[in-house]
């Protein structure tokens, strides 16, 4: 019986997600110059753009879904994959990769289990790289979701990352 | 607006935060209303106040005493002793102070005077108040613009200044602007690039943080002097504060009047959008930040047809970057020989640095176009962090050109680095000590490039590729003979062919590094 309730609410924020995403996409309706801000607005929903939201977006602004796809695969900020709850981005700008974020990424990825790129299986994670947030000053530095971390150490790092549920 | 004995200045950026600003602010809010000093004592979010790394900074007026590192266990002290007592706190007061904040008492007349036109109120206004930028004069050019001046006089104004796009390219903003006023058609738009990705280019962040306004005003300006009525911030969606800020600043100049139609009522209408770029180095470049716009791919486009005549819908478009805007409306005010006054002069006015790396106070600062680099590390930047040796910087972002210690008394502006093989750049300085590896900085330039390239055109997409390739094996002290001589050959093929500035830009690196560091590189390589 759980899990079947558990079913059904998840059906329910699935349709109420759907719901959103037509207001957003009636918001910009033809304007196939608003892709992006669309875009923006659609993974902000759903955590990620899978091909059904692509489809969508595409058909309301009145473009073709390769044009769609085409966008969404060029710009770093998208993704086609789901996204972990979490999401962990190491900084490998100039000034940070000078600095050793390179062996923050290392670190990372050793003790999550995945690369650059993947979610853990439990979601809870996903980790990238990020270049230049513009927090040169206190390098090397990772962000999480919209937290910045700044002088991270090897040593430290997995304890800010497990403060993220 | 209230009298108050003392006003705390807390500065609130994406660095302070980090560190705790919001708490701290908090703290000081709740115990200044515990003492029951909310009447006498303000407290005022203010942008960056230029030093990064010295936690949460706050600055306590009339006295003008800067307090870093602080923390919620500190503040009952620091109300108790400073607020109340009136003794600074010794203990917190910040040693280093960023250089060119103790300007501020130029007012005064205590110190020699500094240039400070870009970040004039950075760091002293509360960047969320339009009212506090109106105190300082904001919207008086604009309003002198439309009520004194024809289009082409501003245009005028501008060419005289000798001021050129502070984005990296240099290119005269005057005559940007006259080439979009005279092109054909009746609508233009105004675009402010402000998708800073240059690695190590924080300047418009914290422009666009410490006075949106002022970036407000210098697009009204330029939409003015052109005949556009539509203007776009082109923005990194990473800069989430910025954003939050600019489109405050941008409701409260709507609620005013200062944008919308017929602002202050004359013939002139204005408004902007802001758009979020969606992470894309090559969309930096115009014509790619162009198509980014038009919600495509951010490639780059032909040029010829320039934006200015064939730009955003193929409007005539005028594509200026966050600084060179916020440079316009102190031009306008106070008139292109005033402007001239700073600087040198083929390239008047100032320049705002990022300065990082082993530096002892990394942060933004603000100087006059011809400031050596030895004056902007050591008497800045406080020099070298924990005493060591300068061994080299890279100046103007990955795309810029590595400098060694014989350019350190070489003059920083646009014309005169150019006559050394270097750019300026974006302005960021990344300055390395004795310990760095050379090898390593390059590979990080090169790695940075092969991941940007955006694959439009064959001599980029490959030839970063290549690149990367071979610098792995360099440092992996697998190089082969040949392996420098090939690196220079792709760079110079790339910078022939490759199809915008991003590909054509690596040569700088490769080359500048080679230049000054090619002995070490080619050991590291052999070992």
């Amino acid at each position: 019986m759980v899990t079947e309730n558990q079913c059904h609410c998840e059906q329910a924020q699935e349709e109420e997600l759907y719901g959103k995403l037509k207001e957003v996409i009636e918001g910009h309706k033809g304007k196939p110059k608003e892709l992006i801000m669309a875009l923006h607005k659609a993974q902000n929903l759903f955590g990620y753009l899978p091909r059904k939201v692509q489809e969508m977006v595409a058909e309301g602004l009145n473009v073709s879904l390769s044009e769609v796809y085409g966008v969404i695969t060029f710009y770093n900020f998208f993704s086609t994959v789901p996204q972990g709850r979490n999401d962990v981005k190491v900084c490998l700008g100039t000034a940070c990769y000078v600095r050793g974020g390179q062996a923050l990424l290392k670190k990372a990825e050793k003790e999550l289990g995945i690369k650059a790129g993947e979610t853990t299986e439990d979601r809870r994670y996903s980790l990238g790289i990020v270049r230049c947030i513009g927090a040169c000053g206190l390098a090397p530095a990772m962000l999480i979701n919209n937290d910045v971390y700044g002088r991270v150490k090897t040593t430290k790092m997995m304890e800010i990352i497990k403060k993220y549920e | 607006m209230n009298l108050v004995r003392n006003h705390v200045l807390i500065s609130i950026d994406a660095g302070t935060i980090m560190a705790g600003a919001r708490a701290v602010e908090k703290t000081l809010v709740d115990e200044i209303a515990s003492q029951g000093l909310t009447d006498e004592i303000s407290v005022l979010e203010t942008g960056s106040i230029g030093a990064t790394g010295q936690g949460v900074v706050l600055v306590v007026y009339p006295e003008g005493i800067y307090y870093g590192n602080v923390t919620p266990q500190d503040i009952p002290e620091l109300v108790e002793e400073h607020l109340l007592k009136g003794r600074p706190l010794k203990r917190l007061i910040l040693s280093e102070i960023p250089k060119q904040h103790v300007i501020k008492k130029e007012k005064t007349g205590l110190l020699k005077e500094q240039p400070r036109i870009v970040l004039k109120n950075s760091g002293i206004i509360n960047p969320e108040n339009i009212d506090e930028y109106i105190a300082e004069n904001g919207y008086e050019a604009i309003a002198k613009a439309l009520t004194t001046m024809t289009p082409e006089e501003a245009i005028e104004e501008a060419k005289k200044s000798g001021l050129v796009g502070r984005g990296g390219a240099a290119f005269t903003t005057g005559m940007k602007w006259d080439f979009a006023r005279q092109a054909a058609g009746d609508i233009k738009y105004i675009v402010c690039n402000a998708d800073e990705g240059e690695p190590g280019t924080f300047k418009d962040r914290l422009i666009l943080e410490g006075d949106p306004h002022k970036l407000i005003e210098g697009m009204l300006i330029a939409g003015y002097a052109v005949g556009a009525s539509k203007g776009f911030v082109y923005i990194r969606g990473e800069y989430a504060l910025s954003i939050e800020r600019l489109e405050k600043a941008i409701g409260q100049a709507r609620q005013y009047g200062l944008l919308g139609d017929n602002i202050l009522e004359s013939k002139f209408s204005f408004d902007i959008t802001v758009m979020k770029g969606a992470g894309a180095y090559v969309c930096g470049e115009e014509t790619a930040l162009i198509e980014s716009l038009e919600g495509k791919r951010g490639h780059p486009r032909n040029k010829p047809p320039y934006p200015v005549t064939e730009g955003l819908w193929a409007k005539p478009t005028v594509v200026n970057n966050v600084e060179t805007l916020a440079n316009v409306p102190e031009i306008i005010l106070h008139g292109a020989s005033w402007f001239r006054g700073y600087g040198t002069e083929k390239c008047p006015g100032t320049k705002v640095f990022t300065i990082i790396g082993n530096v002892t106070t990394p942060g933004l600062i603000e100087v006059e176009m011809g400031t050596t680099l030895r004056d902007i590390i050591y008497e800045y930047a406080g020099g070298i962090k924990n005493g060591k040796q300068f061994k080299g910087a890279l100046v103007g972002g990955a795309a810029g050109a590595f400098l060694g210690p014989d350019m350190l008394d070489v003059k920083m502006d646009f014309v005169n680095l150019k006559e050394y093989s270097a750019v300026l750049g974006s302005g960021a300085i990344l300055v390395m000590d004795e310990d760095v590896d050379m090898l390593d900085m390059l590979k990080s330039v090169l790695h940075f490039f092969r991941h940007e390239s955006c694959g439009h055109c064959v001599p980029c997409r490959l030839g970063t590729a290549q690149l990367v390739k071979i610098i792995d094996r360099m440092s992996s002290s697998k190089g082969r003979k040949d392996d420098i001589d090939k690196l220079m050959n792709i760079a110079r093929v790339m910078q022939a062919t490759s199809f915008c500035p991003l590909g054509q830009s690596l040569y700088l690196p490769i080359s500048s590094s080679l230049k000054y560091f090619g002995d070490e590189i080619r050991s590291r390589a052999r070992q």
